[in-house]
Order: C-alpha cells, then structure tokens, then sequence
C-alpha cells in the first residue's frame, strides 16, 4: 500500500472541507462580535477592521469589552498581545512544515494562523504522518522530505482562507444587525458568556484550575486598578500560580 | 492611542507573533521554560475576564441572589461544562438572565 501525493487542488479542497464543521461555531461568534463591536462604541468600519487587522476571536471580544470600558489604546493592545501569545506554540508546531516554502508563502500562512485553523492542520499533519509512519514499517523504505512535504501547505491554506472568509463574514452580518439591535438586551452579558465556553475546557488538570482561579481572584480585588490594568495583572500572577504547581508536581 | 492604532499595534504584534517562529527561529522549537507558561493564558486571561463580569455587573462586588447575571452564569458554566458548547452555553445563558429580568419586573 503506498499513500499517493495529493495535488495541490485536492489538499486545498480538502483543507476547506476538514474546516467546515469548525465553521458552524465560528458564524455565530462572529455575529455576536459585530454586534458587540457596535455596542462598544466602535464604528462599523473600525469593528470590520479589527476582524481582518487583527484576526483573533477571542482576543477581538476582550479588545470590544476593554473599548467599552474606557480603557487606554496602549493597554487594549498589550492585553491582545498578551492573549495571543499562545500562537507562538502553533507558530513552532508547524514550522517544520512551511520551513521549505518560500518567504511569501511563510509570510501569508502566518497570517491565516488561528486556533480553528491551527487545530485542523495539526490534526490532519499528524494523522497523515502516521500512515506515512506505518507504511514505512511495513515496507521498509524512507520516503525523501521532498515527497513527504509535498502539496500539504495547500491544505493549510485551503483550512486558513475558509476561516478567514467566514469570520470577514460573520462580522458584517453582526454589524448590520448591531445597527438594528435596540440597547437594553444586556447583550454584553454574551461576552461573559462565550468566555465561559472558551475557559471551561481548559481547566483539565490541577495548575490550570488554580491558574484560573487566582487570575479571576485578582481581576476582581485589582478592578478598579488605573488603565484597567488588573486584567493583564490578573493573568499574569495566574501564569505563575499555574507554572509554580506545576514544577511542584 | 485612538481607535485605528490601538487595532493596528494590536494586528501588527499579534502578526509577530504567529510568524515568529516560521521566519526567524527556523527548526529549533520552542524550548521547555519558554513553552510551560504559555499553557496557562487561556485559563488565566479568559477566567480574568469571567470572574468580574459575574461578581460585578455595574463595578461593584455583588455575591446575592439578587444578582442576575451571576445566577445565569453559574447555569452558563454547568451548560459549558456538560456540553462543550459555545452557541449553547450562550443561549441558555442570555436566555436565563431575560427571562429571571422579565420575571423580576
């Protein structure tokens, strides 16, 4: 059995296609983010902005609350820098893959580096390697890097550009529909509440938990710090809670 | 800082970011005490967002049942935690605070 080099057409396609499910989640974020925007009090053109500028679900929701609140543009930034910070684990993960392409390429891939996209890529980088793993055992030969490289930034793209469309999307959706929403619906609550779906998964083990735990602690004994500053130091003291039990462990 | 740069700065550092490695650490990886910190944001950043925005609608602490947006957001979290899911836990949870509103008028 011998895995066939998918063309480029078919890697795209597939990326595109392995994103979809991820996409029926993304949509409704995405609404709520242009409607939020507008109830932050920033201008359809600067919501819409964010969402290709920027390019980060989560980090766009605490930019929308931190806006709302009055806080300072130097501390909204560093407070999405600081969320983003995470990318640097997906930026390294797939490095040994784009490491061949060209600069352009490298430069545009980066930019469509998302949690949705990362996961699917990932996932499918690693299935196919353990075929390819497999097969090697079985028929005791090494496939050159050229080979095993091959069509698969394509799938990258394919996954990338379809999150990007769709969240450009959803976007205008929830601005033009932000316009016509009448205040009062307390729907900044939403806010509050995607974030509990987003945090919920990642309280798996002990010095996550606690991690959690003190940052929330801290953000609300720091609330009223100048510059809305308790928020980036909240994090901050729950990343070193989380990373001092776990070096107990 | 106004609007259009604060989302530019933002853009630019978080494109920093997911290039870094691609262009200039190449195949090294990331090493070990660089790594561990950066698993603990999302639960720190998100839970720092969620702990005020339940314990204190309008800015100020407010442990009581008469606080609506506590109430949904305890049933919000059990939701999350039972479902995994987004589009639902954000349902249940607007659903609930309209609803104890109505019923409170």
């Amino acid at each position: 059995m011998t895995v066939k080099a998918a063309s480029a057409r078919e890697e795209f396609i597939a990326g595109i296609r392995t994103e979809l499910p991820i996409l029926v989640g993304v949509i409704p974020f995405g609404v709520i983010y242009g409607v939020l925007a507008l109830e932050s009090g920033l201008t359809p053109a600067e919501g819409q902005a964010m969402s290709s500028i920027v390019f980060a679900g989560s980090a766009q929701f605490i930019a929308t609350q931190m806006f709302a609140g009055g806080a300072p543009g130097f501390v909204i930034a560093l407070t999405v820098i600081i969320v983003n910070l995470r990318h640097l684990l997906y930026s390294a993960s797939l490095t040994p893959f784009v490491m061949h392409l060209r600069p352009k390429w490298r430069w545009l891939l980066a930019y469509l580096l998302t949690d949705e996209a990362y996961a699917v890529t990932v996932t499918h980088y690693a299935e196919e390697d353990r075929i390819t793993e497999s097969e090697q055992n079985h028929e005791g030969h090494l496939h050159s890097i050229g080979n095993w490289l091959g069509n698969r930034h394509w799938f990258f793209l394919g996954a990338g550009l379809a999150l990007w469309t769709t969240w450009q999307l959803s976007t205008a959706v929830g601005i033009t529909l932000g316009v016509v929403v009448p205040q009062g619906w307390s729907l900044d609550f939403a806010i509050a509440l995607t974030f509990i779906a987003l945090l919920l998964p990642f309280l798996k083990d002990r010095p996550s938990q606690a991690a959690a735990l003190t940052a929330g602690v801290t953000a609300v004994l720091a609330y009223h710090m100048a510059f809305k500053f308790g928020l980036v130091l909240a994090a901050v003291i729950g990343i070193l809670v989380g990373v001092w039990l776990e070096s107990r462990q | 800082m106004n609007v259009w740069l604060t989302i530019i700065v933002a853009g630019l550092g978080t494109y920093a970011i997911r290039l870094s490695f691609f262009v200039i650490f190449g195949r090294r990886g990331v090493p070990e005490h660089f790594a561990r910190p950066l698993r603990f944001i999302p639960p720190a950043v998100f839970s720092a967002i969620v702990f005020p925005e339940l314990l204190m609608p309008g800015g100020l602490l407010d442990i009581s049942l008469g606080n609506l947006r506590l109430l949904a957001g305890i049933l919000a979290v059990l939701v999350a935690w039972r479902t995994r899911n987004i589009v639902l836990t954000i349902l249940v949870g607007m659903l609930a605070l309209w609803l104890m509103q109505w019923l409170m008028w």
